[in-house]
């Protein structure tokens, strides 16, 4: 078996592949950075270590051989969504827990690269709210709204040594979408918990710049055709749409569209996470249904369930769906009448 | 010359390597002291051997005669003798040995009397039984016997096409020969459009060969319409082709005559025009000897030509090449033996280097990127049939449409894993045409059983039948043994027996010229070798199997 064809396309592997998408998530990184401190790099390198660990660890294991897999770059695209979706200055092994999941748990146990039916980061995310809920939802409070923002090395500090000098609540805060259930929860009304200045002007100050460079990067993604248009777009659309209903039917209980898409994991599930293909849909109309019900579910989590964001479990209830969207939605073949279903279930 | 296009989903950009050959006219060969016919150069049955070793043989002369429908005639490059009638390395990609006629010349090249067509007169029929004895088949790379595709009856063709794309990557004799011989060409298509009864006529060239476009312009009549088509592989493809140009869709398992197309290589129409306005059979064709030689180029080169001898006129191999291949990059396979000769499929040879063919990467696991699939010009889904083909689950693989892979390549191309889809498609079409062979022994075995039984049963009746007539006619002649009757009619026994046989005969006989023909332009030599088999075994058994391709999984 080594026959045609005899050439390959040329920078083309799936390293450079993972390589671009982390590149893409570097404008977000630095909006980061800039209204939240440089806290994120501490635990951007330490999810980054720790996945490499377990990797090669269970690499070693199974006896796969390590540098074509290790360096293939998944695992630290893995990591990396990992660290942005999670709280950073937490402490180091709550990071710990987080990879083990994503990695050994969400990835290995299910038979490695390509094999993974949930989205590896998204099932860390999961397991570690499940059962550090208050660590998860004690986030760096943005530059202007917080008393302190830790430089580098008092990040360091924070993570390894627990805090010491500086309490929590000085640099802490609970996120916007959090603020904004448990104050209309209290009866407040929207303008008056819109009007704080954690919400900025849109979706969170400082989380709204962010999110704008992730549909930036995002974007750039899908110019580079690293990813389709239709999962992104999709995605914002079930968010905007469900939303945007939800607002209409009870302004005072359901905030709008554009706080939904630029708060919380809105853009970074849409461009980064939704998109990951092993675990997303693969035909062009079962893209567009995983995204947009991922969307619509991740609204309704927000809005009724209770946990302060959604994409994730929105995310992992679409890919149980992946193989039966997948069969149903096969697009037609040249020279064939119809599509449909094929394959699978 | 504004047509409007359609766009083909899929395709790739592999780099072209056109410049290369494409800048030298075209070279002929000088006279070879040896050659080494093969009998089976094109699509269906080889044909049958008209020589032995020792029979002086003229250039021109037909050594092998068509043997059944799909099939054609194979000629005598030059004036010698014969050596052998022999198996023989071919340039095929099992790398198996096929019967050929070894021919020493005489060096003198005595040609037979070559009797031009009158093409406009003739009838039909015998104007194609010509075509078919003068050899020629497709030289798209498919071979597909001419005689077949110029028939229009009930095929309702309207629109004729010339393919001049030739979009894999390095080969580039189309294009010179639509740079050189322009005319010649044409009025080969000219002869085509009479036999089918073509109302349009379309060329299509990739947008990357100017000069041919040019040419191909200034020497085509006002009613044939020469369309750039955008550069982009696999616009050379049949079915691809015929829906840039067209817009009409090749269905499944059909041919484009299906959708009222024909389609031919530029190439096949020169030699067209060469056989009705010379009467000269197909004796040579153009080939693309590029890669890392010392002189790439295009030459022209009587068929059964050693590679080796071609590649000599090209100045040979450069040091450091790594093996050879035949036909392009994309689609093309790997040469076994310098020693096997140029064929009617043979249109490119490519000498690898390293630096032009580096080392494949490791292979990871599918990401389900999706890549393939967007590459796909027959909108497959290659990841799911590769899922299947690995677990060697052949009918999931065959439910997403396994058999409407073209097995061009571009999905191989792109894939970031680096994973040899092609490779699986190739193993998984070839496991389930040989289960559908053993199915087939299976079935034809049970059904010898059940008839054995039935006859040996039917032997007992008729044993007992003739028994009790035996006693009835005893009596009967003892009754009439006086009056003196003679029994005088006829054994109804043997005649029964004939009636059988001959039944049985015309079966066979519809059997074989049932074969439907495939739209088999561009098709990759694997598919090639996996129809011709299954022609051969069609051939041998002799029995009826109609379907154009193995029944399908219901989906
Ligand atoms: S291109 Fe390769 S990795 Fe991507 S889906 Fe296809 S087979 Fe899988
Ligand atoms: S080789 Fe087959 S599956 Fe791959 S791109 Fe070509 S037609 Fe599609």
């Amino acid at each position: 078996m080594n026959g045609s064809p005899y050439i390959l396309s040329e920078n083309n592997s799936v390293t450079v592949v993972m390589l671009k998408v982390l590149a893409a998530l570097i404008p977000g990184v630095i909006a980061q950075v800039w209204f939240f401190g440089p806290g994120i790099l501490v635990s951007l390198s330490l999810c980054a270590l720790f996945a490499i660990g377990f990797e090669a660890f269970i690499l070693l294991m199974r006896g796969i051989p390590l540098k074509p897999f290790l360096s293939d770059g998944s695992v630290l695209l893995t990591a990396c969504l990992l660290a942005l979706a999670m709280p950073t200055l937490a402490p180091w092994w709550l990071y710990l827990v987080g990879v083990f999941f994503a990695v050994v748990v969400a990835k290995h146990l299910y038979g490695g690269l390509g094999q993974n039916l949930f989205n590896p980061a998204m099932v860390g995310y999961a397991a570690l709210i499940v059962s550090f809920p208050v660590y998860m939802t004690q986030w760096a409070a943005p530059v202007g709204v917080a008393h302190v923002t830790p430089n580098l090395w008092e990040a360091f500090d924070l993570v390894f040594a627990g805090g010491g000098s500086i309490s929590p609540d000085a640099y802490t805060s609970a996120t916007v979408l959090d603020t904004w259930k448990t104050q209309v929860r209290q009866g407040l009304g929207a303008a008056e918990i819109l009007g704080q200045p954690i919400f900025g002007r849109a979706g969170g100050r400082g989380q709204e710049i962010v999110a704008l460079m992730y549909l930036g990067g995002g974007l750039l993604l899908v110019s580079n055709r690293l990813a389709t248009w239709h999962i992104p777009f999709a995605f914002l659309a079930g968010i905007a749409a469900t939303a945007g209903v939800l607002h209409l039917v009870e302004p005072a209980r359901h905030a709008g569209p554009l706080f939904h898409l630029l708060s919380g994991g809105a853009m970074l599930g849409a461009f980064f996470i939704a998109t990951d293909p092993v675990t997303a849909a693969s035909t062009p109309l079962g893209k567009l249904i995983y995204a947009g019900l991922a969307g619509f579910l991740t609204v309704i989590i927000r809005a009724y369930g209770g946990y302060p964001d959604g994409v994730a479990f929105a995310v992992l209830l679409m890919n149980v769906a992946v193989p039966f969207i997948d069969a149903y939605t096969q697009p037609r073949v040249f020279g064939h009448k119809h599509g449909g279903k094929r394959g699978k279930p | 010359m504004s047509r409007k296009l359609f766009t083909c989903n899929g395709g790739v950009h592999p780099e072209g390597h056109k410049d290369a050959s494409s800048g030298t006219p075209i070279v002929i060969l000088p006279l070879l002291p040896r050659y080494v016919v093969p009998l089976r150069q094109h699509i269906g049955a080889p044909a049958r051997a008209l020589v032995r070793a020792g029979d002086a043989v003229l250039r021109g002369q037909m050594i092998g005669a068509a043997e059944g429908y799909v099939s054609t005639a194979a000629h005598a490059p030059t004036s010698g003798r014969v050596v052998a009638v022999e198996p023989h390395e071919v340039p095929h990609p099992s790398g198996l040995t096929d019967l050929c006629v070894v021919i020493e010349s005489d060096g003198l090249d005595q040609a037979v009397e070559f009797q031009p067509l009158d093409w406009r007169n003739l009838d039909p029929s015998a104007l194609r039984n010509r075509i078919r004895d003068l050899g020629l088949a497709g030289l798209g790379g498919a071979v597909f016997p001419s005689f077949i595709k110029l028939n229009p009856e009930g095929a309702g063709i309207d629109t004729l096409i010339l393919n001049g794309a030739e979009c894999e990557p390095w080969i580039t004799c189309d294009d010179r020969l639509m740079r050189e011989r322009a005319a010649e060409i044409l009025q080969g298509v000219a002869v085509m459009r009479h036999m089918l009864g073509a109302r349009e006529v379309l060329i299509g060239i990739e947008d990357n060969k100017p000069e041919a476009l040019a040419a191909m312009r200034a020497a085509a009549a006002a009613d044939v319409e020469v369309v750039a088509v955008p550069t982009l592989y696999p616009t050379g493809g049949g079915k691809q082709l015929t829906y840039i140009l067209t817009g009409r869709e090749t269905p499944t398992g059909g041919r484009s005559t299906d959708v009222g197309v024909q389609v031919f290589n530029v190439g096949t129409a020169y030699a067209l025009h060469r056989a009705v306005a010379l009467g000269e059979p197909m004796l040579s064709r153009v080939v693309t000897v590029t890669g890392h030689v010392a002189a790439p180029g295009n030459y022209e080169a009587r068929l059964g030509t050693p590679i080796t001898d071609l590649l000599l006129a090209a100045g040979g191999a450069l040091p450091g090449s790594i093996g050879k291949l035949v036909g392009g990059p994309m689609m093309g396979f790997d040469l076994e033996d310098n020693a096997a000769p140029l064929t009617k499929a043979v249109n490119c040879i490519i000498v690898k280097h390293s630096s032009l063919f580096p080392a494949k990467p490791a292979v990871l696991p599918c990401i389900r990127c999706g890549a393939c699939a967007r590459a796909c010009p027959a909108d497959l889904q290659p990841f799911e049939m590769y899922w299947f083909a690995r677990a060697k689950d052949f009918g999931k693989a065959q439910s997403y449409d396994l058999f409407d892979c073209i097995e061009c390549g571009c999905c191989s191309f792109v894939c970031p894993s680096h994973i040899p889809l092609v490779d699986f498609f190739r193993f998984a079409k070839s496991e389930i045409w040989e289960r559908e062979r053993h199915k087939h022994d299976a079935d034809q075995a049970r059904a010898r059983h059940e008839f054995k039984e039935f006859r040996l049963e039917r032997e007992k009746q008729e044993k007992a039948e003739k028994l009790a007539a035996k006693v009835a006619e005893n009596k009967a002649r003892d009754a009439a043994a006086a009056a003196g009757v003679a029994e005088t009619a006829a054994d109804p026994e043997a005649e029964r027996k004939k009636a059988i046989l001959q039944a049985a005969l015309d079966r066979a006989k519809k059997a074989r010229e049932g074969v439907t023909p495939r739209n088999t332009e561009n098709l990759p030599p694997a598919v090639e070798k996996q129809i011709s088999e299954i022609e051969a075994r069609r051939a041998e058994s002799g029995a009826a199997q109609p379907e154009t391709d193995p029944p399908r999984a219901e989906s």
